[in-house]
């Protein structure tokens, strides 16, 4: 146990040193193209010789990657060119707000996924699984943009009870409550309907298992059956694929605060990649990165911890 | 709970019809079925795949699924008809008073509950008793389904024992609230044959101790002689036959049973002179059954007009109490007649030696990422998947190879094949060295010359491609067709050879039945010329009529071509029928080697003694001594210091079974056993497998006249006129078949004498008059057991040769000795352990 | 089920290959979804195709004075907009129509792409295994890492049009702005996409690599690259043909969110995506602009994920 999580450790560290790599040669093995980057495109060449001259960017590639990641390890991603601010100032306010949607949009998903896919797959082949399978198609096939137009035309222009927008500039406070629902409403629709599928695949495979059989031919009622012996082997496989969605729920979750000018890392990130705020991208992408290696980290113990196959051997 | 009532039946299934829904309609899947199980009896059912045994079972249990359904006739459990229960009275029954055992335990087991939890609930919920109360009664159940260690396996998960234990499990589950009746689905097909060989013998004693009814589903036909007192045999849907198992075994009345016992490898069936008949044609899909009778298309008896005109009823056979037969004519049909006959096919000549395996080895590297073994520096350890092996194959000649999973006969087959190099030794195909040629080095005529059959006919073919484009692509590939011209004439050439229409080169896999598509395997196979061919299971996943078909196939072309095979096999039956020689593996090395004479008959090595009795033989003339091995087949990963059997061996001496190597003992004519036993220990074995022909069952006749038992001295029966012995119950089998001396009526015991076996050839003629013979004496018998080494087996052979009493033995001379040590196949030990002496000191008492 | 229908030996397979593929359709008619499904994909794709053959508005003719104009409006020139115009005064039903062919072109090419370097990863990694499987299967990790949209950012804003790389691709290799766009969208989605297929094929092609056929076939001495590209990656293209019309979908959905995030193909050609953000800045007045691109996207995806789904059902079937 402890030994797999020492193995997938460092596998995470050798992701994030791969990634940490790639991002540096993406965006910073061009020194002088950074420096007109950071500068403008105005500045001069001689400005931009000093600015690179100052900023120790004539050592070598390898003590210039070795000098970020180190300090990137300590937060230290340098100073937004946009806003001249520390980045990591500007990230931890952003990934604040980013949590609050993102952990209510995944609290609320995976409560309504798990409720429909086991209903849906108990009952394979039924009306009700049917019904709920085409819902969960129809949900997953409108992307957040779309189902965000259609929400806004509906809520705020049509019966106009809900603001259009999530700019929150008062900070969160319970009286801007409502502008939450929007986005929220927007990554649940499209988030719920593959999640859902997943726990109804699961739950069909577990009840037409032979261990499933052998406990009804033994005569349990029905409820032990289902609590007992399939719930928990059926939502083994869900519970480790919805942590590793995480990655995928952070995806809509940068669209849907771009669309609702919602105050989080999504937006933080989408303005800099347009102003080309070159260290913001980078500080976002390996936050972005590490949320998504560690969820998967927490995936694959969590397995191991729920599967007594694995656990055991 | 009541005692039942003797006289009702525990089940009784009255015309009972089962369907499936599907897309295409209605399928019946069960026609008017019909069966009584009485209490404490045991009822097998028994036919090949798609036949629709498992789904009688399923309906017993009211548990048909969603697009299934019982549409007719009434199925009565204690005289109830169990369709008109509710929901909630099922329940209570399921699991308490019927319960069932399932073929894979793995599956049929929850993966993440204790087995402690999987147990109590049964206990718990059916008869409201504590969590301890539970716990308790399933610690008894476990021991008395011979679990060791019970309490460790309660607080086991089910990946943590293995599959043996595992089933052991679930027969302790279904038995834990003493159910009246007990459903098993083919519950050792899972396991490997020494394993089963336990669960078995274990099934037998359930009646005996639990006094449950049993219904026990199969499609081996051994499995069901040595479990059940009656049998309904199934054929597309229908059961054809039902009986008592000695009026089914030898007494059949309906074509098809005939059919399945004439193409089974029963032991006293030859490849050359008296090869398996398989049935023709293949079973037919449930919604293209034909009118009338199912069978018809296939039966050699088929009459038009009588059997085509409208659907069958069981009727009851004249004469034969209970027995009843789906066939309007059985009265028309001579059942001797009906045997097969002898061919008068020749046995093959060997060629000179093709294949040379010398000391060959094959280690693989497994390496342990675990920081314990890092530290300590064992980070990689060597797994013998092979260990020496060294024999010759000759052309022309089969030679088999046969062990259990893990035994490393599929390492053997990729290294001759070339996918793996050997780590050491020579393999020498036509004197050159190939052991560490890959595959991709060899020249096509080698790669040809060298070729493979394959176990899965589901998988031996690639389903995207057509038959004609795999074969055309091996002809190209091997060199032998240059063009497509060339490759199509030759594909048409081979498809001819395994006896399949040439228009199925232009079909796909998924449109060729099981044997079809191993026929295509098997032209595959020879397309290049192959002078060794390795057969890995060739036939175990089709059912026993195609079998006999794809058997018959393999030996023709072997025979025509001279071909050398090597054959992999778990499957001793097969092997006996099959095979010039064998090689017996067992954790990766040979334990024993010989011409297949010389293995199935003594002196064996202990495994192959083991794995002979261990394997289930549907022939009621046949005894079989049982062996039970203790424990479970040790991984390969982690074998057992010095013999590799030692854990196991029933024959174990003592610590130098545990610390040594046991050397090859030579003992003539090339068979070679692997053992700590000295030869004349191994040479005083007695026989596993006894049959009728041999010498013993004349004396028999004459003690105990009976009724006989025909399936192997076929040749020579079949020429007596077939007249219906009447029925006489058979004797309950025991549940540990001792050597217990078959009967058979002096009339046919006369009959068989010219059949005297190859076995009876080889040994020294002896006498024909043996002891006196007296009666048996009207006061006690004396005790014979007490002279050494006799058990209570031998007492009973004794027995049955007229000696009862110590002062017979005493008075044996130099010559009654040597006929009785014949008879009893000692070799020489009662000389040895001086009877005589022993039984003349007993005497005086 | 599998031995009962390998018993059916009835008629040979004369069958050509149309004959089959039609087939296959006739079978989905047993499935309602799926039907729904081919419906919407064949209506967007005909669209797609038969596009210039409709009497429809110049997408790209700007109509003075006829800005946002709502559905079912005449201009000044008495042209009936349908659906309305945008803010530029272009014709929305126009756009809408020949959007579908820009985004299905893109993504047909895109998925193209990404699959087939995913396939190729996916059975080299599952049938070579060792090195091959741990050094593809890394690589794959590491790109997963990735939330999809920060992958597509990094990339387009590190390479993109105002790039070194993107000059460089438009001067040097004379490339147009719109195929340096494209071919920089399909590499981003390839980057993104291919090691998600390559892990299904993994999948796939390590349990039929253990059937026997394969083993037929190495025992016969083919080469690796006929073995996985002869007998295994035929034999999965029941799950990858579901799972690429899903995939196609996913990828429209990406062209469009690229276009919406104004780092898609660039302008004038209409573009679904981008269509809804010029909409979104006039807020009511943009509804109309909004709306229809939006509602195109998701029936398309949606035709693809129904057709996916009855295609399943049906392969499941039997």
């Amino acid at each position: 146990m402890i030994q797999l999580a020492g193995k997938r450790l460092v596998q995470m560290a050798l992701i994030m040193l791969t990634v940490s790599l790639l991002l540096f040669l993406a965006f910073e093995a061009d020194k002088y193209s950074l420096a007109g980057k950071v500068l403008g495109a105005y500045s001069t060449q001689d400005q931009r010789l000093l600015w690179l001259e100052e900023n120790g960017y004539n050592a070598p590639f390898v003590q210039r990657y070795f000098t970020w990641i180190i300090n990137a390890a300590r937060g230290d991603f340098g100073e937004s060119v946009q806003f001249a601010t520390p980045v990591s100032k500007l990230l931890k306010d952003h990934l604040l707000n980013t949590a609050v949607l993102g952990g209510l949009v995944f609290t609320i998903t995976v409560s309504i996924a798990l409720v429909l896919g086991v209903l849906s797959g108990i009952a394979e082949g039924s009306t009700r699984d049917r019904g709920i399978t085409v819902l969960a198609v129809i949900t997953t096939s409108v992307p957040e943009f779309a189902s965000a137009t259609i929400l806004v035309a509906i809520f705020v222009f049509w019966l106009d009870i809900l603001p259009g927008t999530s700019p929150f500039s008062n900070g969160l406070t319970w009286s801007d409550a409502n502008q939450l629902v929007l986005p929220v409403m927007v990554l649940v629709i499209y988030n719920f309907g593959y999640y859902t599928r997943m726990t109804r695949a699961s739950m069909a495979e577990v009840m037409t298992s032979q261990y499933v059989r052998t406990a009804i031919l033994k005569g349990l009622p029905y409820k032990r059956v289902i609590m007992r012996h399939a719930l928990r082997n059926a939502l083994i496989a869900p519970f480790t694929v919805m942590i590793l969605q995480l990655n995928y729920l952070l995806s809509g979750v940068i669209v849907t605060e771009v669309f609702f000018s919602y105050k989080g890392f999504g937006k933080l990130l989408y303005e800099a990649a347009l102003f080309g705020d070159i260290f913001v991208i980078e500080a976002c992408a390996m936050v972005a990165v590490f949320i998504a290696v560690f969820s998967q980290f927490v995936s694959d113990i969590g397995y191991t911890l729920l599967n007594p196959r694995i656990r055991f051997s | 709970m009541a005692k039942p009532d003797m006289s009702t039946p525990v089940l009784e299934c009255n015309n009972v019809s089962i369907s499936y829904y599907t897309r295409a309609g209605e399928i019946p899947a069960v026609v008017d079925f019909n069966m009584k199980v009485m209490p404490g009896e045991a009822v097998g059912i028994v036919g090949e795949s798609g036949c629709g045994k498992s789904t009688v079972a399923l309906a017993i249990m009211q548990y048909m699924g969603k697009n299934g359904d019982i549409v007719g006739g009434e199925i009565k459990f204690m005289g109830r008809d169990m369709r008109t229960m509710s929901e909630e009275e099922l329940r209570d029954i399921r699991g308490s008073r019927i319960s069932m055992v399932y073929q894979e335990p793995m599956a049929s087991l929850n993966p993440s509950m204790l087995i402690k939890e999987q147990l109590n609930e049964v206990l718990i919920y059916h008869e409201g008793i504590s969590e301890e109360e539970a716990s308790k009664r399933s610690i008894e159940m476990l021991d008395a389904v011979r679990l060791p260690d019970p309490q460790r396996v309660m607080d086991s998960f089910p990946h943590q024992i293995s599959g043996g234990q595992q089933q052991r499990v679930v027969i302790a589950m279904a038995l834990l609230s003493k159910p009246q009746l007990l459903l098993l689905d083919e519950p050792t097909t899972a396991l490997d044959v020494t394993v089963e060989a336990g669960v078995v013998e274990l099934i037998k004693d359930i009646s005996k101790q639990f006094g449950t009814s049993m219904i026990y589903i199969s499609h081996n036909l051994g499995l069901i002689l040595e479990t059940c007192d009656k049998i309904a045999v199934m054929y597309s849907g229908e059961a054809v036959e039902f009986g008592s198992v000695s009026q089914v075994f030898d007494e059949m009345r309906h074509p098809y049973t005939r059919g399945l016992f004439n193409s089974i490898p029963l032991p006293g069936a030859d490849r050359y002179s008296r090869p398996l008949v398989p049935i023709r044609g293949q079973l037919p899909l449930p919604h293209e059954r034909p009118t009338g009778c199912n069978f018809g298309p296939r039966c050699d008896h088929f009459k038009d007009g009588v059997c085509n005109v409208e659907a069958l009823h069981m009727q009851d056979v004249s004469a034969h109490l209970g027995h009843q037969v789906r066939c309007e004519r059985y009265l028309n049909i001579d059942w001797e007649a009906a045997k097969p006959k002898a061919v008068a096919g020749e046995a093959i000549s060997y060629g000179k030696t093709i294949l040379q395996v010398k000391n060959m080895q094959k280690y693989y590297e497994v390496h342990d990422r675990s920081l314990k073994a890092l530290i300590s520096g064992k980070a990689s350890r060597f797994v013998k998947a092979n260990e020496k092996l060294d024999f010759e194959a000759r052309e022309a000649e089969t030679v088999a190879i046969v062990g259990e999973s893990g035994c490393g006969k599929s390492t053997f087959a990729k290294v001759m094949l070339g996918l793996e190099t050997a780590t050491g030794g020579e393999v020498i195909l036509n004197g050159q060295e190939i052991g560490q040629i890959t595959v991709h080095k060899r020249t096509p005529q080698m790669v040809g010359s060298m070729q493979m059959i394959f176990q899965n006919p589901f998988e031996t073919l690639n389903p995207s491609h057509t038959v004609g484009s795999q074969i055309g692509r091996v002809l190209r590939m091997f060199g032998v067709a240059k063009n497509k011209e060339e490759a199509l004439e030759k594909t048409y050439k081979l498809l001819d050879l395994v006896k399949l229409p040439r228009d199925f080169a232009m079909r796909r896999p998924r449109q060729l039945s099981g044997g079809q598509k191993q026929r295509v395997g098997i032209a595959r196979a020879f397309a290049g010329e192959a002078q060794v061919v390795v057969a890995d299971e060739p036939v175990s996943a089709l059912d026993v009529s195609v079998q006999a078909a794809v058997t018959g196939l393999l030996t023709d072309i072997q025979r025509e071509r001279r071909t050398t095979m090597l054959f992999i096999s778990h499957d001793l039956s097969v092997v006996r029928y099959l095979a010039d020689r064998v090689v017996v593996m067992y954790l990766g090395q040979i334990m024993e080697q010989g011409d297949t004479d010389d293995i199935y008959s003594p002196p064996y090595h202990p495994y192959t003694e083991a794995l002979l009795s261990a394997v289930p033989i549907a022939d009621t003339s046949i005894t079989k001594k049982h062996i039970v091995l203790e424990g479970e087949l040790p991984s390969p990963m982690n074998p057992p210091s010095g013999c590799p059997f030692q854990t196991r061996c029933p024959r174990k001496i003592g610590a130098v079974c545990e610390d040594e190597l046991p050397a090859v003992k030579d003992l003539g004519g090339g068979h070679k056993i692997m053992c700590h036993l000295s030869e004349e220990e191994l040479r005083a074995m007695e026989p596993v497998i006894a049959m009728p022909s041999d010498k013993k069952k004349k004396a028999a006749a004459a003690a105990n006249p009976g009724r006989a038992k025909a399936a192997l001295a076929a040749a020579s029966i079949a020429a007596i006129p077939g007249v219906d012995t009447p029925p006489v119950p058979r004797a309950k089998t025991a549940a540990k078949i001792e050597l217990t001396v078959k009967k058979a009526p002096p009339k046919k015991a006369a009959a068989k004498k010219p059949a005297a076996k190859k076995a009876t050839a080889k040994k020294p003629a002896t006498g024909k008059t043996g002891p006196e013979r007296l009666k048996k004496p009207r006061g006690k018998a004396d005790d014979l057991k007490q002279i050494s080494g006799v058990g209570p087996k031998l007492e009973q052979t004794l027995n049955g040769l007229g000696f009862w009493h110590f002062n017979q033995i005493a008075k044996w001379r130099k010559s009654d000795i040597a006929i009785v040590d014949d008879e009893l196949s000692f070799k020489g030990r009662i000389e040895r352990d001086d009877w005589v002496k022993q039984a003349k000191a007993l005497a005086r008492k | 089920m599998t031995d009962t229908t390998a018993e059916q030996t009835n008629t040979p397979d004369s069958n050509s290959g149309l004959k089959k593929f039609l087939s296959s359709f006739s079978l989905l008619r047993e499935s309602w979804v799926g039907m729904i499904g081919l419906f919407l994909v064949v209506f967007w794709v005909s669209i797609a195709i038969f596009v210039d053959l409709l009497p429809l508005q110049d997408p790209l003719a700007q109509t003075r004075g006829a800005i946002n104009l709502p559905m079912l409006t005449e201009d000044k020139k008495g042209i009936m907009h349908w659906m309305g115009t945008d803010d530029r005064g272009r014709d929305l039903l126009a756009r809408l129509l020949h959007g579908s062919r820009v985004v299905l072109f893109w993504s047909t090419l895109a998925t193209i792409v990404a699959y087939s370097v995913g396939m190729l990863m996916g059975v080299t990694a599952g049938y070579r295994g060792g090195w091959w499987d741990e050094i593809i299967s890394f690589m794959g990790n590491v790109l997963l890492s990735f939330p999809q949209i920060v992958l597509l950012l990094v990339i387009l804003t590190a390479f993109g049009p105002n790039s070194n790389v993107g000059v460089w691709m438009n001067s040097t290799l004379g490339l147009g702005k719109t195929v340096v766009s494209g071919a920089l969208i399909i590499v981003a989605i390839t980057f993104s996409t291919a090691p998600q297929v390559a892990r299904i094929v993994r999948g796939i092609v390590l349990d039929l690599k253990t059937r026997d056929y394969i083993a037929a076939a190495e025992v016969r001495g083919e080469g690796p690259l006929w073995i996985m590209l002869v007998e295994l990656l035929p034999n999965a293209r029941g799950p990858l043909i579901v799972d690429a019309c899903l995939r196609l979908g996913y990828v429209i959905i990406t062209i469009a969110l690229l276009g919406f995030l104004s780092l898609g193909l660039p302008p004038p050609d209409p573009d679904w995506g981008k269509m809804i953000s010029d909409g979104r800045q006039w807020g009511y007045n943009g509804l109309n602009i909004m709306l229809w691109p939006a509602l195109a996207i998701s029936s398309l995806v949606l035709g693809l994920n129904l057709l996916a789904d009855g295609l399943r059902e049906i392969s499941l079937r039997d």
